[in-house]
């Protein structure tokens, strides 16, 4: 394994970090657009919350993929291929939550607003499940063959292991969505967020505890990483803590960054376990290694030069446009 | 299973289609309308007449939906090719890649977040500064299509690469010959110029609607007039890069513009262009056709002389050159009709754009009322404003399905591309599924388009995006704690 190949591996899984922190609030945010806000004033700023944020959230997305292609083209083919049906759904949510902010805004009747109402819902409920779905099942280990092409039945990704992991993401991602809110609005939204985290919280904790022994039994982790996987199991575990004290305590950006840190740790989680795979294989000859799944050296090197030129300039931009939108949303009157 | 004679081929040469053609009704007017919004908005900025910001908030309207839809069928795009692909994706990862996640982190980035300060800004920056915002997304939505046209050129025209010895896939040597592929470079300005061309007659043309219910007639004419003349500088840059785009294929893709220009055998020195035709494909034959002297070799080489060799020639030469790698019962033939039609399609658009560009700006002139009463070329104009869409469409089959049977020239074919791992049956629902939601969403954006239409410029911004912006200061006092 050279350098470079490290270098991708980690950079895609900050990549995916990335997205997680940030399309975590906002899969979130949409998934309460329906149950938490009470009425369309309620709702509109709500979707507003995240109106300037959620396409660019996405892109962290875009460019994980699009990373992913350039510098493991095998484990790129390998996962999209094999996970054909999950994705296709994912693709099919994201298209529905994406459109319905935009869609909704525009509808004049009270049914048509409710429909994307419901599809921005249910888009990003189903979207941040079926992502802790293919990762819990990824690391679990699939059916691949010698050309590397996985060839997964149904039962083999839905199972106790990938659905516990499922509802984990989706839970990790309602709390943070909520702690956004409370930053985000004032008011009745802000205290009703706060409410529905008190509640929320200990589900989560007794989702993590399942799946925390899951993962000892589902996986190698534990019996190849040992210390690593334990310290980041517990680091997840106390990250999700100072979240709920900033619940209880009421400390707003303690409970985002915790809800945040929590998500980033189940991606380590992850790449720390797989490492130094990219896919693991049930017969382990056929695993992908990230020796030799990855882009040729001239490749690497290139993507890393544009890469440290051009993310750094991104990334002021990117969180530039957090800056200008950093006030709080008033509660509509009627709330207030 | 029943046996519908579906194949996973059959059915992932479908998806590609079918999502691309859809995503890309899309991405062009996107990009047009950013960019005539940007001009509106910088007139505005200018000149200071309001005008100008009305007419740019109530296009950009347009732009918003429209953005909205390209952007969530772009990403079926991405995974498309791990997903229904996964042997090219091996094959070209290299290559490929590259481009891709450039166009994610350079482009999509800055068209995304800008997108974002555009949209939300309007009160809160100087008119300069927000003007910027919009320039910025055209900026990069126009990068975009570079990176993503970077990536289509290697796949027409390989350059840049070696094939490794031991895998078998291509591998990049040069960037620097990636990017300057001339095929790149005569394909983006078409592809662009294109798109500005899509937005100046789709806003030209519900222009031209409102205007014949005599409808804010100030507005709309001012609209026209933006949008016509936009419009007709670049159908003109269009028809120009067309023409250099494609005299580029005579040696590169010779079998590409034969069948654009219906060619079965060699053509003779006096150059006869067939105007239009009819094809037997199985016997590899014109049937018949209405022929012009000399205009092929105008087109081919700018002068009369000179000779196009004919798809049956193209074809020895290419079972010669390929046999030996893959086998000879490969089909070198390209679909002759689609192409053909497609060409005539598409310069005949591009040739009535720059005429309807000129004739609406002469009756469109400030003191003259002379627009108003051709209700015959409002007419016209307002039904061109759908024209566009099916030019895009026509532009794309040409590269594509000329590109048959290759994915990338010469080194991968369509066959040995897809997937082996995916079922027919997860092809299938995924393609029916694709299909209902596109229907869907292209209902909608025509209903909000013509609804926004129907609302007129007058009508503020009934978005829910201003709930809430009487904004508390999250540091100010109090603020974080919870009374």
């Amino acid at each position: 394994m050279t350098n470079l190949q490290l270098l991708w591996f980690i950079l895609i899984g900050v990549l995916f970090s990335g997205f997680f922190f940030l399309e975590g609030f906002d899969f979130g945010v949409g998934m309460l657009v329906k149950s938490f806000a009470k009425n369309e004033a309620e709702r509109d700023v709500v979707i507003r919350s995240i109106g300037p944020h959620w396409d660019g959230n996405e892109v962290w997305l875009i460019t994980a993929g699009g990373a992913m292609f350039a510098s493991f083209p095998m484990w790129y083919a390998t996962l999209f291929s094999g996970f054909y049906l999950v994705l296709f759904l994912i693709l099919a949510a994201l298209i529905f939550r994406g459109v319905s902010f935009e869609f909704r805004a525009n509808m004049q009747t009270e049914k048509w607003r409710n429909f994307w109402e419901w599809a921005s819902t249910i888009g990003s409920f189903c979207a941040a499940f079926l992502f802790g779905m293919l990762f819990t099942a990824m690391i679990a280990g699939m059916p691949i063959d010698k050309n590397g092409d996985m060839t997964a039945h149904f039962f083999d990704y839905v199972n106790l292991f990938s659905l516990v992991g499922g509802v984990a993401v989706t839970v990790l991602s309602l709390v943070h969505g909520l702690n956004f809110i409370r930053l985000k609005t004032s008011g009745a939204l802000r205290e009703r967020a706060l409410a529905w985290n008190k509640i929320l919280y200990p589900v989560l904790f007794a989702g993590e505890v399942l799946f925390a022994i899951l993962l000892y039994f589902s996986t190698d982790f534990f019996a190849k990483k040992p210390l690593t996987t334990t310290a980041i199991v517990v680091a997840l575990v106390i990250f999700t803590c100072l979240a709920y004290w900033g619940v209880l305590g009421n400390h707003e950006w303690l409970s985002f960054i915790g809800s945040g840190l929590s998500l980033i740790s189940v991606v380590v989680l992850i790449f720390n376990g797989l490492f130094p795979r990219v896919m693991i294989a049930n017969n382990p000859a056929y695993s992908l290694l990230i020796k030799n799944s990855s882009s040729s050296p001239y490749t690497l090197h290139l993507m890393t030069i544009l890469t440290f030129s051009i993310l750094p300039i991104v990334l002021i931009y990117f969180i530039w446009s957090y800056w200008v939108f950093y006030k709080r949303l008033a509660s509509p009157k009627q709330n207030a | 299973m029943l046996n519908l004679g579906l194949d996973i081929l059959g059915l992932a040469r479908f998806q590609f289609g079918m999502t691309t053609v859809f995503h890309f009704f899309f991405v062009p007017f996107s990009i047009g309308l950013a960019f005539v919004v940007a001009v509106m908005e910088t007139m505005y900025a200018i000149k200071g007449d309001e005008d100008y910001k009305k007419m740019a908030q109530f296009w950009g309207k347009m732009f918003l939906y429209s953005f909205a839809v390209g952007v969530v069928t772009g990403i079926i795009q991405e995974f498309q090719f791990g997903m229904n692909w996964s042997e090219y994706s091996r094959f070209m990862g290299d290559i490929f890649g590259a481009p891709l996640a450039i166009e994610a982190l350079a482009a999509f980035f800055m068209e995304s977040t800008f997108i974002g300060m555009w949209m939300f800004t309007w009160d809160r920056f100087n008119k300069w500064v927000h003007t910027l915002f919009i320039w910025l997304v055209m900026f990069g939505s126009s990068l975009s299509a570079l990176w993503i046209l970077a990536a289509n050129s290697f796949m027409q025209n390989p350059l840049g690469y070696i094939i490794n010895q031991q895998t078998g896939h291509v591998q990049m040597v040069s960037f620097g010959a990636v990017l300057s592929n001339p095929q790149l470079w005569s394909e983006f300005p078409h592809v662009i110029f294109g798109a500005f061309v899509t937005a100046s007659f789709v806003i030209a043309g519900c222009a031209a609607w409102r205007l014949l219910k005599k409808d804010h007639v100030t507005f709309y004419r001012k609209s026209l007039n933006v949008a016509l003349v936009i419009g007709l500088i670049f159908s003109l840059g269009s028809i120009a890069s067309g023409d250099i785009q494609s005299r580029y294929l005579i040696n590169n893709q010779p079998m590409k513009f034969a069948a654009m220009e219906g060619l079965y055998k060699d053509s003779t020195n006096k150059g006869e262009w067939a105007a239009i035709a009819g094809f037997d494909n199985k016997q590899h034959k014109t049937t018949w056709s209405v022929d012009v002297p000399y205009v092929l070799n105008l087109l081919s080489y700018h002068k009369t002389t000179g000779t196009i060799k004919g798809m049956n020639t193209i074809n020895k030469e290419l079972h010669a050159k390929y046999d030996k790698k893959y086998g000879n019962d490969i089909n070198y033939y390209v679909p002759t009709k689609t192409l053909f039609w497609s060409f005539r399609i598409m310069s005949g658009a591009g040739a009535l754009f720059a005429l309807l560009a000129i004739v609406g700006l002469i009756f469109n002139r400030k003191k003259s009322q002379l627009i108003m009463s051709q209700r015959w070329f409002l007419y016209i104009l307002g039904l061109c404003l759908w024209l566009p869409f099916i030019v895009n469409t026509a532009g794309w089959f040409i590269t594509e399905f000329g590109r048959y049977p290759w994915v990338v020239y010469g080194l991968l074919t369509i066959a040995d591309a897809v997937s082996p791992n995916v079922s027919v049956a997860s092809l299938l629902t995924s393609n029916i599924i694709y299909f209902l939601m596109f229907a869907g969403m292209g209902v909608v954006m025509i209903v909000l388009c013509h609804r926004t239409l129907k609302a007129g410029p007058d009508i503020e911004n009934t978005d829910g995006y201003a709930a809430g912006d009487t904004d508390l200061d999250p540091y100010s006092k109090g603020a974080f704690n919870h009374d």
